[in-house]
Order: C-alpha cells, then sequence, then structure tokens
C-alpha cells in the first residue's frame, strides 16, 4: 500500500553523478526531485478547539494548501490529535495512498510522537511526518495580527510540506539499557525514589551531598495536617535504605560530571573525607566531648552549637561522626595541633590521613531529587531577618517546636507571637512569582502547635490569601481557628524593633476590615518559601536540564510528562520541579522510580535515529568532523584504500554539528540534510520551488 | 514568505534558524505566555545551532531574507555539550564576511533564548525586525549567482 520514495542522493547519483558537488554550490538542488514520480502528501490542519482557528483562518490555510503540487488532500479539523483525529489519518492514507503527512497543529514537543505513532499504526515510516507549529508559533503570539496569522500558518505549512517532500524512512538500532540507577539528593524524594527502585530489583546508587540523608523532612517538628512526628515517620525510610542490599549509599558525596546518555551514563563522584572510620566507630561520643571547637549547628539552623567532630543528627543516617574539615583545628592549622579526638577515641576511629575519594559509576537512568533551598529571607530587607533577634524563620520555628519536645528548649518562645506569609514567595520584588504551596499549611501547623501547647499564648498570622487545598487541609485550617489562633488577612510593610525590650512591632492594615493594626510581639516567625537549591542549580548544569522561568527544574510536559525531563533517562522527583509538600514529593518520587522501571524494563531502547551519515565518494578525509564532534561518534578509516570518516550511529546523537562543518557536504544529518533546510529556506522565502521549476 | 502584509506595505522577511531544545522551546514559551511578537520571521528548527552552515545562511540572504536570525542555548547549556560555543565562533567570522557580500552585519544576529525566556524571544525578535526594517530589503552589491561561481 505505502510507496516509499528511493533515496533522493542515491537517484541523484545515479541519474546525474557529475552534479552532485556542484549542485551543493549552486542551491538549486530542488530541480530534479521528483520529476517522473508524484508523491502523495495528505495536509490536516488542526483548529486547537479555537486555539488555532480563532485566528487563523484555517479552512483557508488548508484550501492554499490542497492547490500545493504533491499534496493530494487538505483539510481542517477540530482536533487533530484526538482519536477521531487520528481516524481521519488513518483512513485517507489507507484510501488515497498517501505517503507523507503534515500535520499543522500544536508544537512538535506535544504530539509530534502521537503523529509518528499514527503514521506507523497505518504503515508508514514515523519519519514521513512533518509538524507545522501554528498554534505556539502562529495563532498564540501573533493574534494582535489576525490577517497576517493566517498567512504566516499558510507560509509554516508550506515549509512543512516543502520538509516532508524530502523526508527519507529512518530506521534505528537498539541500544541496549540495563538496571541501573542513580539517584541524586537524598531527601525524602531521593529515598522514597530509591526504596521503590531497590525493592523492584534495581541497582541503585543513592548520592547525597550532606554528611547524612533525610534531607529537610528530617528537621520538621510535625507534618500538617495529621501532625505525624516528622523523625518517627522518616527515619524508619532512612534506616531502610542502608538494610537494602540493592542500594548503595554515598553521603558526603557530590555528582561532579555525568557524561553518556540514556542506557549508559557515567558518573564521576566525588565523595569528602570523613575523617572518621565509619566501620570502627560506634558513635560513643566520647570524642565529641573533648572536643574544643563550637559552630552553629546547621540542623538547628543555627541556633545551637555543635563540635567539630560531631553526629548530623541524633537519627542521621549513617549514624556515625565525622569531622568538618573547615574548622577542626588539626584539618586546618596542620601539625600535631589539638587531636584530642583521635587520643580519646577507644576504637581508634579517628584517621586524620583520609583521602576524597572518586567513584566511577556507570548506570542507565537518573533521577534528580535535589530538593530546594529555604528563601533566604535577609533579602526581604523591610522585615530585618538577621538584624532582630526575634525575627526567625519557619524552618527555626519547626527545630525549635522539636526540641521543645525533646525537653531541650532552644530559646525563648515569649507570649506573643506572628507569622508572616509569603516571605520570598508571591514577591515581585524579590523575584519569586511562585506560590511556595507549603507556608500556608505550616504555618496553621507551627501556629496551633504554640497555642495547645500554651494557650495563654496569642498568635496571629498575617497571610494574603490562605490557600488549604490539599487533602484534609481545609478542615486542619478550621481547627487552627478553634484553637484560637487568630488569622488577619494583610501583608505587613514593615517591622520595627524595640531597642531595648527587642520586642518587634509590626503595623499591618487588615483588608477584610480596612482598619490599621499596629502590635508588639514577642517573636516574629517568617514563613519563608521555596526557591532552587545549589545543587539543583549545579545538576542543571552538569545534565544540561532545561529550567522553568521560577528557577526550579521544568519537566518534559506539565501534563503528561510531569517527571520526566527532555534529557531521556533523566527524571526529576520532588521539590527540584517546583515548591511542594511532602505526599507530593512521595508521589512525584514514586512515579519517577515507576518511569525509570518502565524505561529499564523493555531490555533495548531504540538509538536515536536522526544521526550524521557520510557521503564516502565526497568525503576528502579532512577530518574536520572528527575535531567538531562532541560525542566521539566519528573517526577516519580505511576503506577500499581510501581515508573515509565514518559514524558510530549509537555514539551519534545527531546534533549535526559535523554537517555543519563539513566542507564538502559529504557529512549529513538525517532527517536534516542540506536538501532538506535549503527546502525549507525556499518556502519560507516564498521562492516557488514546487518540484519541475526552476530553483 | 510573502513581501506584502495585506495593507500593501513592504514588510521584512526574516529566518530564524532555532535549536530544538532551548530556542525553539523559548519561541514555544513565548506563545503559550501569549506575548505578542512582529510576525514577519519564519521559524526554521534544527537540532543544533552549530547545524547551521554559513552557506544556508549566505542562501537565505541571496533568496532574499532581509535579516537571519540564529537563537542557540545560553553558553554553557547546549544539548550537545558545545554546539553554540561552535556557532559563535563561525557567526563572528561570518560577519566579518559578510561586508564584502555588500550585506550588513547587523542583518545577521546570534543570540541566546532558553526555554523559559519566552519574553527574552520576543525581544531579540522585535528588535531584529526593527533593525532590519531600517535597513530595508536587502540589495546585493554583486548578484549571487557570480559569487557562487
Amino acid at each position: 500500500m505505502t510507496r516509499i520514495r528511493p533515496n533522493y542522493e542515491d537517484r541523484v547519483s545515479a541519474e546525474k553523478p557529475e552534479e552532485t558537488i556542484y549542485e551543493r554550490w549552486v542551491g538549486g538542488l530542488l530541480r530534479y526531485i521528483d520529476e517522473e514520480k508524484n508523491m502523495r502528501i495528505g495536509v490536516y490542519v488542526c483548529h486547537c478547539g479555537g486555539n488555532i482557528s480563532e485566528v487563523v483562518d484555517v479552512k483557508k490555510v488548508a484550501a492554499l494548501m490542497g492547490e500545493q503540487a504533491d499534496v493530494t488532500l487538505a483539510r481542517d479539523y477540530e482536533h487533530m490529535c484526538s482519536e477521531a483525529g487520528q481516524k481521519i489519518v488513518l483512513d485517507d492514507i489507507a484510501e488515497h495512498n498517501l505517503d507523507r503527512i503534515v500535520i499543522a497543529a500544536c508544537s512538535p514537543q506535544f504530539h509530534e510522537k502521537t503523529f509518528r505513532a499514527t503514521l506507523v499504526k497505518a504503515g508508514l515510516n514515523p519519519y514521513m511526518l512533518e509538524i507545522a507549529n501554528i498554534r505556539e508559533q502562529c495563532s498564540w503570539p501573533h493574534f494582535d495580527y489576525p490577517d497576517y496569522a493566517t498567512l504566516k500558518a499558510k507560509d509554516l505549512t508550506n515549509i512543512a510540506v516543502a520538509k516532508v517532500r524530502l523526508d527519507e524512512p529512518l530506521g534505528s538500532k537498539a541500544i541496549p539499557i540495563g538496571k541501573r540507577v542513580l539517584v541524586i539528593g537524598g531527601g525524602i524524594a531521593g529515598i522514597q525514589a530509591s526504596l521503590d527502585l531497590g525493592d523492584a530489583g534495581f541497582q541503585v546508587y543513592l548520592v547525597e551531598k550532606e554528611p547524612s540523608i533525610g534531607g529537610k523532612m528530617a528537621q520538621l517538628s510535625r507534618t500538617f495536617p495529621t501532625e505525624d512526628c516528622s523523625a518517627c515517620i522518616l527515619s524508619p525510610k532512612m534506616a531502610d535504605v542502608p538494610a537494602n542490599s540493592n542500594i548503595t549509599m554515598l553521603t558526603n558525596s557530590e555528582v561532579v560530571s555525568i557524561n553518556g546518555y540514556v542506557g549508559n551514563f557515567e558518573a564521576t563522584i566525588h565523595e569528602k573525607p570523613r575523617y572518621v572510620d565509619v566501620d570502627k566507630c560506634v558513635t560513643c561520643r566520647v570524642c565529641e566531648e573533648k572536643c574544643p571547637v563550637k559552630v552553629p549547628d546547621e540542623f538547628q539552623e543555627g541556633m545551637k552549637n555543635r563540635k567539630a567532630i560531631y553526629v548530623p543528627f541524633d537519627f542521621a543516617v549513617p549514624y556515625r561522626h565525622l569531622i568538618d574539615e573547615s574548622v577542626c583545628l588539626r584539618l586546618t592549622k596542620g601539625g600535631e595541633v589539638c587531636g584530642l579526638c583521635q587520643k580519646v577515641c577507644p576504637h581508634d576511629a579517628v584517621d586524620f590521613n583520609q583521602q576524597p575519594r572518586t567513584h566511577e559509576i556507570v548506570v542507565d537512568t537518573i533521577i534528580v531529587a535535589t530538593g530546594y533551598d529555604v528563601f533566604d529571607a535577609r533579602l526581604k530587607k523591610a522585615y530585618g531577618f538577621g538584624k532582630y533577634e526575634n525575627v526567625i524563620n519557619g524552618l527555626q520555628m519547626e527545630r525549635i517546636i522539636s526540641c521543645d519536645a525533646e525537653g531541650k528548649p532552644l530559646r525563648d518562645i515569649g507570649k506573643r507571637i506572628a507569622f508572616i506569609q509569603c516571605v520570598g514567595s508571591r514577591d515581585e520584588q524579590v523575584g519569586n512569582e511562585y506560590c511556595s504551596r507549603i507556608c500556608c499549611m505550616y504555618a496553621t501547623k507551627l501556629s496551633q502547635l504554640l497555642k495547645r501547647a500554651d494557650p495563654s499564648r496569642e498568635v496571629y498570622v498575617f497571610y494574603t490569601d490562605l490557600r488549604s487545598f490539599g487533602k484534609g487541609f481545609e478542615e486542619y485550617y478550621k481547627r487552627a481557628q478553634d484553637t484560637g489562633v487568630k488569622f488577619v488577612r494583610g501583608r505587613p510593610a514593615e517591622l520595627t524593633e524595640d531597642r531595648k525590650t527587642k520586642k518587634i512591632t509590626i503595623k499591618v492594615e487588615d483588608t477584610l476590615s480596612r482598619q490599621m493594626l499596629e502590635s508588639e510581639f514577642d517573636l516574629v516567625v517568617l514563613s519563608t518559601g521555596m526557591v532552587p537549591s545549589q545543587g539543583t542549580e549545579s545538576i542543571s548544569k552538569i545534565l544540561r536540564l532545561n529550567k522553568s522561568p521560577d528557577g526550579f527544574l521544568r519537566e518534559a510536559h506539565p501534563k503528561f510528562k510531569p517527571v520526566d525531563t527532555l534529557q531521556e533517562g533523566v527524571f526529576v522527583a520532588g521539590t527540584v520541579q517546583g515548591p511542594k509538600d511532602i505526599p507530593d514529593t512521595v508521589a512525584q518520587a514514586s512515579a519517577a522510580a515507576s518511569r525509570a522501571i518502565r524505561l529499564m524494563n523493555q531490555g533495548e531502547l531504540e538509538a536515536e535515529p536522526i544521526t550524521a551519515q557520510i557521503n564516502e565518494d565526497l568525503c576528502g578525509a579532512c577530518g574536520t568532523c572528527v575535531s567538531v564532534c562532541p560525542y566521539d561518534a566519528l573517526k577516519l578509516v580505511e576503506k577500499e584504500e581510501k581515508k573515509v570518516a565514518e559514524c558510530n550511529e549509537v555514539l551519534c546523537k545527531g546534533c549535526g554539528s559535523c554537517a555543519g562543518a563539513c566542507p564538502t557536504g559529504a557529512a549529513q544529518q538525517k532527517h536534516f540534510k542540506t536538501t532538506m533546510i535549503r527546502a525549507m529556506l525556499d518556502a519560507a522565502l516564498g521562492v516557488d520551488a514546487t518540484p519541475g521549476k526552476e530553483a | 514568505m510573502n513581501n506584502d502584509d495585506n495593507y500593501g506595505n513592504n514588510v521584512p522577511q526574516i529566518v530564524a534558524f532555532c535549536c530544538n531544545w532551548c530556542s525553539y522551546a523559548g519561541a514555544d514559551a513565548a506563545g503559550t505566555s501569549r506575548l505578542q511578537t512582529k510576525p514577519h520571521f519564519r521559524i526554521i528548527r534544527t537540532m543544533c545551532s552549530s547545524r547551521v552552515e554559513p552557506d544556508l545562511i549566505m542562501e537565505a540572504f541571496r533568496k532574499g531574507a532581509w535579516g537571519v536570525l540564529i537563537l542557540g542555548c545560553h553558553p554553557g547549556d547546549c544539548h550537545y555539550k558545545n554546539g553554540n560555543y561552535k556557532t559563535d565562533r563561525r557567526i563572528r567570522l561570518l560577519r566579518k564576511t559578510l561586508a564584502q557580500f555588500g550585506i550588513e552585519p547587523e542583518r545577521l544576529r546570534l543570540d541566546w533564548v532558553s526555554a523559559s525566556e519566552g519574553a527574552r524571544f520576543t525581544r531579540i525578535v522585535d528588535e531584529t525586525i526593527e533593525a532590519v526594517q531600517k535597513l530595508g530589503p536587502l540589495n546585493l552589491a554583486v548578484p549571487c549567482e557570480v559569487i557562487h561561481e
């Protein structure tokens, strides 16, 4: 039923061998195409339920396209991507013997794969398809110019027709894929993904840059809205990680480079020395008592001190000491300074000569779960964070409540406490337009925990909008109100500190009653939002992942591929992709694990079919392509007494650098051959490139 | 591309080569955010900006483009490691050559647009259209056929 045109270049060299090189320079390539053979192209213009048709006259576009040479039929339809739309294509291919298809619709990002599958169903090669992007790149950005938009839509479709005329069937090689996964980030997202994968029998490497896994969740007091103790529900999961024989846990380690591709990612991981032998250390804490160096404890958000040799926190995994090399006297000053910990250690576990280690691992897929950082409230100058001692952030309040519960209070709380919402979120002044999604509920949680612990306290929450959208959230908010927490709608403009009492005065307009309020508080908690973590920044560079305008990593599709990225085999989980709470994070982590399993369980993958290809007759073995190839896919080989370049199609990722650099036109990129780009140029510039006519 | 904007005015024709991963997605982002741009440009998608050989740019000018835009990923962000650096070097050289062909170097612009920078894409396109409009249609000093031979 289907007819596939013979390779154009084969035909050119067969019929006009002496023309081949000449043609490249003259640019008159289209002259010889299909003089004797008619193609049968089907063009489909989508309305996209009004998204396109309200701006572009789709019927006119279809009618104009129907007049183009080689176009057998052109139609417009409400929703081309729907099953009914695809059926029209399938039926037309069967009935009219179409051999190539143009869909004028949304960006190829969305439905190129859908329609490629449709072509396969119809028995055509999936690469005999072109998408004209007339929604994102025509009807949406040009509704101010409706007349011109129709013209442009026609042109864009015409460009696609010019390209599809030259498209060639492509096949691809299968590349094997194993069962090894690298999970970057050991917060709750990374832990959940690792456990899911480990339980399913996949080999997992979990890399965490801090000395313990657990992430931000380990610091929380309780979790909303159920008020489970965060440590109590997290610590069993943390303990499961080293207990799982399929998981290799690398803490105090950072990924420094990743090369390769899905099925063969080569990762280099640097493990910082702990200076304590984890096999010998039994965490007896004798060393800690003797250590003379005191520094602010990161886990307690700087509100308490720790020693230079320390255990990150009470339920750390691994639960072993380490030495902070940036503050330890011996490690900073060298020689025989201090060394008390080594002297007192009953198990001889301290080793100042430990060296950094480098791990080289090869994995098939990667899950990125590098989490978030708390917004630096110092950037919101009017609130005096870091300047006023009674202004703290949300995570500090979490620690205060946790330690109170353990009977080891970190600081005095006082009787009058205020929460200020949306600090670093929904605030264009600090450059964060987005909502951090957790602050409303954690303030609701913290405020009622404080109130319940001591009902004589007065707790206020100053909010912009109170967003209690999750399961059980609205009920929880109601309970907070019933407990006696006062919610005031208003965003304080400025905080002032009384120099003597150190109390903080908040001036705010209650926007519901339209009254100005002024009140003094013992403690002000800034409900700080989430910002992309520094780890996210570096990993996005290492893996070349795209970011959304908010700086969080961008998913492949906001609705249907929420945990995929545009890098095949790389998935995202948790707050690295955007602010979210614990249940959403865990759900996403399991989703990422299952997406990775889906890929790896196939056993083999289709290699990128759009690779480089060398015309050996034209190749002069100059080696330019070899030097520009970023993947070492090209090399010069001896062939039939002639030196030529050769492409390894498994290594080639299809960037086309070689084709762009080749001085003779021997190196070509499949699906983006020079002839094809020229045909598109002709169509774009209105040069009449109809087959049979002079270019 | 139609030289006539339907109102009888002569409008510029610009060809924009966009790489698949950043700038093409950036153009999509501009559309998704409904940022309005002047429509007098046509995007040609390539996988990487380094695919665009100087020949293709010259060909676009020869066939009547008023201007050519090459848009790639930001330095360091290339999906293919370093394609955009190659493009950068190539375009610098080409720009030096353009004057010899009677083409104002301002007609060729290389810039970087990431997948999230819809507003930046819109700004670059509008600026280019404006700049090229000032220059008017391209008058080649020497007929291109001669250049080619």
